[in-house]
């Protein structure tokens, strides 16, 4: 089952062997984009025009909602929730609807994620949330959402999906008690989920602690595959191997940006940044508080130090800040192992520590939280700033844009690939700065994932509808879709897939006091049966077999419900009929006529008034006498071979 | 069933040079390769030439796995992979590699060049061997190849020490390392899920030890110190430079603040600040508390901690320092003793276990005078305390680690003789299982048995599972009885339904029928006669399903068939049945048959 509509996003349901997995609980938070920006400090004045209609704004030409923004989560209607066992986060991108799921569902499960997905998927939470709080709006919106009015709607706000399931943003609370539910794995950890399945998680190269998951039972394979990266950036790189061979791979969250070349757009970032700078304007950079960032800072402090221009700060402003800066330095075992290095010195991996440590003429680390307006005044500009929320609908972003936005000398940089740049920048048109758009995504393109695919070859491929579909505006480019033999599952919004693994065998262990007592016999070469009856215990999805218990075994040779015996023989083997006859001889029965046919033979015991029909694999005995039957099937056994 | 094979090269019956040979499922693993502390000529290391007499060990072994980074677990490693030979893989934590090399070329440094040993290895020798050394994540599971997998679990015991799970095929094996099962300051406990392993290779430092409340030990150790140096005397604190010497930091730091007091402390120089320096970078090792406030203020930096310098020693007035090495055998430490020891204003606290053969160990057990490498005579004045800080299991903390992971067997190991035999006897009285002890170049055998893995196909598992009816409830007391057919080909085994085995196999079952006719002399109609045998065969066979088929014929179970045929005076009764049902068939007949 998907439930998300954003393939960047990614929610699935998976039933396998009874378990239900959720496999990540992404939020699509685009739909921020119809709502008014919230400021940072309240009571503002703003330039933005005034009411059109009570709740929506019109703001340079577009409506939006003036109201506390609502959040798209998953489909969470489609299925029980609280009969989920366990959810399974790739990357800390993708878990931010969790306390939607695990607070108001009734769930019970588990949740699985590394460490750093847990710390820094906090760290994003909280920022959400503090964004969010920072300036409580009283007034819910929900009339624009009635049928008749959205429906008239100018453009942008009608195209909106499913308003009226929009959810208010969670609270601190409920972050913390939907991640008191994690438990914490490591990079090829081996998990067991009620003794059925055991889920791995292997890296995936895209951000500190991002994982792929390989979904194991004892006979299958799927692998879940959300945000890799081939790229070498700071996190720990792709490990492909466990993911190889798999019966199912689930792939998602592939580049946003196809167009564009990470390494090409860092280039232009920098070169952007370094030439606003040089003529004295300040860069501002709406950025989240992980991730790509941290690579960004490493190049454009490199880069500046080429230009001669080390002495011009960069700050990054964010409620998190602080602390994600600190945790992206205690991960060293995450990281890309020339980051590894630099710790066994022992240096911190990252150079913004060194630098915010106090040595600091080229970079700080600036967290001022609540009160940006007044440290806005303790910059030295020029500048070059990082901050939230690259939504430009929320965090102190919003402040930078009303208070640089009027000079031409500064610049917007935008490298998020979550959000379109111009619905983003709509509100605040017009804007005398400088506004670039180099969107780095570091995730699979195409060709990329085309190129794991024959790597990985698994045996079927699921992936969302929109990535089977070359896009509409550039039909030119001809590698813009995955193709793969067998044609590729796909699925939309809502879906559900049965996936095509058909399960036929399953692991039973067999205590050695009855393999002691299997007496195999050879049939061919290299091959032996035995007949096993035993007791069958099933605890924990896991299967166990015993000798039978001794009162059973006193109970008589029936079954206490039916028709079958302990122990049923079975006999095969087919006997020429030479062999049936001389061992009828060797056994006392003389007279015997046989007559032989198309199908087979019958044997006349003259003396004994009895028949024997042999026909290949069947045998029939005729016989009145139960004494001579007795002997007869005596004989019939000695020729065949029995279990 | 295989067996699971142990030598301790070094560290059986003994506490030092850990070293410990483990064979199991055809498989060769070197756990530790520690040096020993009380000896400095060939015996301080393990005695390589067991696993062959001569020439490299990369055939012999499969791998090496380090614990943790202190000497007696990892003196020997730059000796054993360049100087005897191997090259195989090495495994240990991230920090362990971080730290080890520094400690290691410590020692370096100390035992050629102020003992001025050679035949050493070299600094060269240390980088050569970290090449080798592959990083373990906790709970990572490592393919060692395609049937040797290693897992580690924190063990608590410093920074980045480790426990070790290893597994061939359904043999496995946890070996702990040092560990501690209490958290402390810095460090959290060690933890290990019900793994079940059959055998448990513990440390038995502490054997017969139960240590008091951690709390009350602190505040005896800070009111000692704190009296000394209010008489005005030296405190000298000998510690290895990684693990309590952070941990004692932590709490004269947080005393110092609360007390206000204005006394310096010192640090020896140059590798504790290195040290300080790794604990903060592998947070993650350390305890919940420390991660949770790293953000604002990591624990490790520290506000009256100060570097020491060879010039202090001699300085007037009170002071605390820590030096290394912890057991007094050489370095700084024992200048600083050797210096402070006359004068009983002073004192001494001794925070860990000190190998005998060592000074701290004979001050330990009273000795006064101390003779000296230059044989001179040192007369020891000075107070000297010891409190166990050093962060090993007690006795309750190994019994707990056992109910932990229910191993079949336990292995003592790191411990002296008869402290172990001690402990041994409670585990084999609490636990009922078997405990062994072996000493140094002993093996040890250990007989595993272990259920077999059938592959069972699915149809033949949930015929049996499911109840027959919808509405049964699974009874999980009923017992469930699976008949299949154990098919075996090569090593490959699969149990499944006896038609579909035949199928795979290409055998045909042999259908074997009997039918024989019985004359009776009955009379009446056909109909009640069949009516008088349904009833008849009804309860001869009651756990048989008896049906009318068709006219004047009756079923018995899958294949018996009884037809009744003939007229008024005399009946024929058919009876037919397979060979499967012979047992049926047979009674049928004696029971028809008249007379």
């Amino acid at each position: 089952v998907c439930l998300s509509d954003n393939p960047s996003k990614p929610c699935f349901i998976l039933f396998f062997k009874g378990v239900r997995i959720m496999l990540d609980c992404g939020l699509d938070i685009k739909q921020i984009m119809h709502y008014v920006p919230l400021l940072v400090v309240p009571g503002y004045v703003s330039s933005w025009a005034g009411k059109i209609v009570h709740e929506l704004k019109d703001c340079g030409g577009r409506l939006l909602v003036d109201a506390v923004p609502e959040f798209a989560i998953p489909a969470v209607s489609i299925v029980d929730l609280s009969t989920l066992d366990a959810i399974l986060i790739s990357s800390y991108n993708c878990m931010l609807a969790l306390p939607y799921i695990t607070e108001y569902t009734g769930f019970r499960g588990t949740i699985y994620m590394t460490e750093p997905t847990l710390h820094l998927g906090r760290q994003y939470m909280e920022e959400l949330v503090k964004y969010v709080e920072r300036n409580p709006k009283t007034n819910i919106a929900s009339h624009w959402k009635q049928d008749f009015i959205f429906r008239n709607l100018p453009a942008p706000l009608r195209d909106a999906i499913l308003p009226s399931q929009w959810k208010k943003l969670y609270t601190q609370h409920d972050v913390d008690s939907a991640l008191s539910k994690v438990k914490l794995v490591g990079f090829s950890e081996k998990l067991d989920i009620f003794g059925a399945l055991t889920v791995t998680a292997s890296s995936s190269g895209y951000c500190i602690g991002s994982c792929n998951w390989v979904i194991n039972s004892k006979f299958e394979k799927i692998c879940y595959v959300a945000g890799t990266s081939t790229l070498t950036t700071h996190p720990r790189p792709v490990d492909q191997t466990p993911l190889k061979n798999a019966d199912i791979l689930i792939l998602s969250c592939l580049t946003q940006t196809p167009l564009s070349l990470p390494d090409a757009m860092i280039g232009e970032f920098c070169v952007n940044a370094a030439v606003t700078v040089k003529n004295g304007g300040n860069v501002l950079v709406p950025c989240y508080a992980s991730g790509v960032t941290f690579d960004l800072f490493e190049c454009l402090s490199g880069h500046l130090e080429q230009c001669g221009l080390s002495g011009v700060p960069m700050y990054f402003l964010s409620p998190v800040s602080d602390s994600t800066l600190a945790y992206s330095n205690i991960f060293a075992e995450w990281l890309s192992p020339v980051k590894q290095s630099k710790v066994f010195l022992p240096e911190c991996p990252f150079p913004h520590a060194d630098v915010s440590n106090g040595s600091g003429s080229s970079s700080s680390s600036s967290s001022s939280s609540s009160s940006s307006s007044s440290s806005s005044s303790n910059f030295h500009t020029p500048c070059i700033l990082f901050t939230g929320h690259p939504s430009l609908r929320m965090g102190d972003v919003v402040h930078f844009i009303e208070l640089w936005g009027g000079s031409s000398a500064n610049t917007i940089i935008f490298t998020e690939p979550d959000f379109p740049h111009l619905d983003a920048l709509a509100p605040f048109l017009p804007l005398a700065m400088r506004v670039c758009y180099c969107p780095i995504d570091t995730s699979l393109n195409f060709s990329q994932a085309n190129k794991l695919i024959r790597e990985l070859r698994p045996l079927h491929l699921v992936v969302s509808g929109t990535y089977t579909r070359p896009p509409v505006l550039e039909p030119i480019e001809l590698m813009q879709s995955l193709f793969m033999e067998p044609s590729p599952l796909t699925y939309k919004q809502g879906d559900v897939l049965s996936l095509p693994i058909k399960r036929q065998f399953e692991t039973v262990q067999m205590e050695p006091e009855l393999a002691d007592t299997l007496e195999p016999i050879e049939v061919k070469q290299g091959a032996a049966v035995s007949m096993v009856t035993a007791e069958l215990v099933a605890r924990d999805n896991k299967y166990i077999l015993k000798p039978l218990p001794k009162e059973a075994k006193l109970l008589g040779k029936r079954r206490p419900d039916g028709s079958l015996l302990w122990r049923k023989p079975y006999i095969f083997g087919s006997p020429g009929i030479h062999v049936i006859v001389d061992t009828l001889k060797q056994h006392g029965f003389s007279s015997l006529k046989v007559e032989e046919s198309e199908q087979g033979a019958i044997i006349h015991l003259v003396k004994e008034d009895s028949l024997i029909q042999v026909d290949g694999a069947s045998t029939h005995i005729k016989c009145d006498n139960e004494e001579v039957r007795l002997r007869l099937r005596d004989v019939m056994l000695r020729c065949l071979k029995q279990l | 069933m295989s067996d699971i094979k142990i030598t301790p090269l070094g560290a059986g019956q003994d506490v030092g040079r850990s070293c410990i040979l483990l064979s199991i499922g055809g498989k060769n693993i070197m756990l530790d390769c520690g040096m020993h502390m009380g000896y400095n000529d060939d015996r301080r290391f393990p005695d390589f030439s067991f696993i062959a007499r001569e020439g490299r060990l990369t055939e012999k072994l499969n791998c090496v796995i380090i614990s943790h980074f202190h000497l007696d677990h990892c003196g020997a490693l730059p000796h054993m992979t360049e100087k005897v030979g191997f090259d195989g893989p090495v495994y240990m934590t991230h920090p362990t590699k971080a730290i080890c090399p520094i400690l290691l070329e410590d020692y370096r440094k100390i035992t050629v060049e102020r003992k001025g040993e050679t035949n050493f290895f070299t600094s060269e020798d240390i980088k050569a061997c970290m090449k080798k050394v592959i990083t373990v994540n906790l709970h990572q599971v490592i393919q060692v190849d395609d049937e040797l997998e290693i897992k580690a679990y924190y063990a608590g015991h410093v920074l980045g020490a480790a426990m070790f799970h290893i597994r061939v095929g359904q043999n496995s094996v946890v070996y702990t390392g040092d560990y501690n099962m209490t958290p402390d300051r810095h460090l959290g406990a060690a933890w290990i899920d019900k793994c079940r392993p059959d055998l448990l290779i513990t440390e038995s430092t502490y054997a017969t030890t139960i240590r008091d409340s951690k709390r009350c030990r602190e505040r005896d150790f800070l009111k000692k110190i704190h009296t000394c140096v209010e008489n005005g005397g030296k405190v000298l604190i000998p510690v290895f430079a990684l693990g309590r010497a952070q941990e004692l930091c932590i709490l004269l730091e947080s005393y110092w603040d609360r007390m206000n007091l204005k006394v310096p402390i010192y640090f020896s120089l140059g590798l504790t600040e290195k040290a300080n320096h790794y604990y903060k970078l592998y947070i993650t090792w350390t305890s919940q508390k420390i991660k949770k406030t790293f953000v604002h203020r990591n624990m490790f930096d520290f506000k009256h901690i100060k570097a020491f310098d060879r010039a202090y020693i001699d300085n007037p007035g009170p002071m605390v320092v820590f030096a290394t090495p912890g057991m007094l055998h050489a370095g700084l430490s024992l200048q600083i003793f050797k210096r402070w020891a006359p004068n009983e204003k002073n004192m001494v606290i001794m925070p860990g276990y000190c190998v005998s053969g060592t000074v701290g160990h004979r001050i330990l057990n009273g000795a006064r005078k101390i003779e000296l490498e230059n044989k001179q005579i040192l007369e020891v004045k000075m107070d000297v305390e010891y409190m166990s800080f050093s962060a090993h299991a007690d006795a309750k903390g190994i019994m707990q680690l056992i109910s932990q992971c229910e191993p079949r067997n336990v292995l003592l190991v790191h411990g002296e003789a008869d402290k172990m035999a001690f402990l041994k006897t409670k585990i084999t009285q609490e636990f009922g299982i078997d405990c062994f002890m072996p000493a140094n170049g002993e093996t040890s055998f250990i007989k595993t048995k272990h259920n077999l893995p059938i592959d069972t196909s699915l149809s033949l598992l949930k015929r049996q599972l499911m109840p027959a009816e919808e509405s049964d409830e699974p009874d999980p007391k009923r017992l469930r009885v699976l008949h299949g057919a154990l098919l075996m080909k090569g090593s490959r085994m699969h149990l499944s339904e006896p038609s579909a085995a035949f199928r795979e196999l290409g055998v045909e079952e042999h259908k074997l029928r009997f039918t024989c006719n019985i004359c009776s002399e009955e009379e009446g109609p056909v109909v009640d006669v069949t009516e008088r045998i349904y009833r008849l065969l009804q309860r001869e066979f009651p756990r048989s399903p008896v049906q009318f088929s068709t006219e004047n014929s009756i079923t018995v179970g899958d294949s018996v068939f009884v037809q009744i045929g003939g007229d008024e005076e005399s009946k024929n009764i058919l009876v037919s049945w397979s060979h499967q049902d012979e047992d049926i068939g047979s009674k049928i007949q004696s029971v028809l048959r008249p007379g």
